[in-house]
């Protein structure tokens, strides 16, 4: 079987593939901007005294990581407007799904690495007489970032590559544009080809960045 | 030996009690800490001397009884009298070195040893290090300013967590067996600092497993058994001629 490859007929669509690109980066970047606020405030929520605080942040980060972000997405854009009483534009569905998602990844990131940190850190801050949030900014959580650190980065790859999955509520990512360039061109070989090929040029040095990261903190160590 | 027991006392303890869950670990202790003063906590692990120290500066809430600190009672229960102070002004005041010294592991030894005053008592940077540059050449650690705990021998650690609570200027010390993290020969460069400070008239509580230590630097001995003081004294009555037998008994276990 020889396939005659084609990749001028794709190309002429090239300006899809950059706009998609653009997209997949601000969905990627705005959501990791998002959850990392919502992350910090939902694992704040956890290490909380409150009991009410510590059972709303769990739910929640359960009911995100529990299910699959496909799901989530369908719900949110299709399901959760008819109990609002009115449409959610798409674009705001995906940002804010994405943002949560991801926001619950990291909480559980950012507690676990808070946790383990020992408890003499923090004891020996407070003999000082530090208050409890000086503790934490000045001893606990610089050692806990740099803990953090590549799961952190890990999760925010992951979520670069499951932005992908907003193009289901056809807002115009990379793998949206993919698939209608597909269509203009029945060149499904070639146009999904080209959207992996931008996919690995985005994401290769982010997974050579985080190797790096991850051999100087052990290194550091 | 101890003429200052007169004055009024700097730290109190008044029938402090602690429970973990069912288990009661003190049950009701009574300690008066006079201006330098050296009082010395022996007893067997698990006597409750540490959760004791510990509760000397709140790091470990009594269930029960008060601490007072220049005369003043502590904790929020008095929240509402006008001669309260804060758990905050109370450790800014009394110092403490731990057993497994929690020097900052992110930070030089003399990053270390300024973070209180600059973080808590807010002195300016630079007089903040040259005190901290002193303190550390005081406990033989002039050339370590600038290197990381983990490049540090245990004793060394330990020096620079006494460094740590002395830059505050505290006027009480609280030390949890802090000779007990450390290899046998590195112990006795710990010992000598806490030595000199007694000497020096530094107010201190003590716990430690070193009775010749003990009986050497301590005005007074505190034996703690099963959540109480057992028996109390001048070194010499309660470490050279204890009466009771779980006294003797557990010294028989240092000379061996």
């Amino acid at each position: 079987m020889t396939y005659q490859w084609d990749f001028h007929v794709v190309g002429q669509y090239l300006d899809l593939f950059v706009w998609g690109v653009v997209y997949t980066v601000l969905y990627t970047l705005g959501s990791i901007v998002i959850g990392v606020a919502l992350g910090a405030l939902v694992c704040a929520a956890r290490l909380s005294s409150w009991m009410a605080f510590r059972g709303t942040a769990r739910l929640f980060q359960e009911l995100f990581r529990c299910t699959p972000l496909l799901v989530q997405l369908l719900w949110v854009y299709y399901a959760l407007p008819l109990l609002l009483g009115t449409s959610i534009d798409n674009r705001a569905a995906a940002l804010l799904t994405l943002s949560c998602y991801v926001g619950a990844f990291y909480a559980e990131i950012f507690r676990s690495g808070i946790v383990s940190i020992d408890r003499g850190q923090r004891e020996a801050a407070l003999a000082l007489g530090m208050s409890r949030g000086q503790s934490m900014r000045r001893i606990v959580l610089p050692q806990a970032i740099k803990r953090m650190l590549p799961s952190f980065i890990n999760q925010s790859v992951i979520q670069f590559k499951n932005t992908s999955l907003i193009s289901v509520i056809s807002v115009a990512d990379l793998a949206y544009m993919a698939s209608v360039v597909n269509g203009q061109t029945y060149r499904p070989l070639e146009s999904y080809t080209v959207m992996a090929l931008f996919y690995i040029a985005m994401l290769l040095p982010l997974t050579q960045a985080a190797d790096y990261v991850e051999k100087r903190l052990r290194a550091s160590d | 030996m101890n003429d200052t027991t007169r004055e009024a006392p700097i730290l109190e303890a008044v029938g402090i009690r602690k429970s973990f869950g069912p288990l009661e670990v003190l049950k009701g202790i009574d300690l008066t800490l006079a201006r330098g003063e050296v009082v010395a906590l022996i007893g067997p692990s698990g006597s409750g001397k540490s959760t004791f120290i510990r509760c000397l500066n709140m790091l470990e809430t009594p269930t029960d009884g008060l601490i007072r600190f220049r005369e003043k009672p502590i904790g929020k229960e008095f929240r509402d009298r006008a001669d309260t102070i804060g758990i905050g002004t109370l450790r800014r005041h009394v110092g403490m070195v731990f057993q497994h010294f929690n020097l900052f592991p992110h930070m030089t030894a003399l990053q270390n040893v300024v973070e209180g005053p600059i973080t808590v008592a807010k002195k300016p940077r630079a007089e903040a290090e040259a005190h901290a540059r002193d303190l550390l050449g005081r406990v033989g650690l002039s050339e370590k300013c600038d290197t990381y705990p983990a490049h540090l021998s245990g004793g060394q650690k330990q020096r620079v967590a006494i460094a740590r609570a002395l830059a505050m200027e505290p006027e009480v010390l609280l030390l949890d067996e802090v000779t007990s993290a450390l290899d046998p020969e590195l112990v006795g460069e710990v010992l000598n600092v806490i030595r000199s400070l007694g000497e020096a008239g530094m107010t201190m509580a003590i716990v430690t497993h070193e009775m010749a230590f003990a009986a050497d630097v301590a005005h007074r001995v505190l034996f703690f058994d099963q959540g109480v003081v057992a028996e109390q004294g001048t070194p010499d009555e309660i470490i050279a001629h204890p009466r009771s037998d779980r006294l003797r008994g557990f010294l028989a276990r240092f000379h061996q």
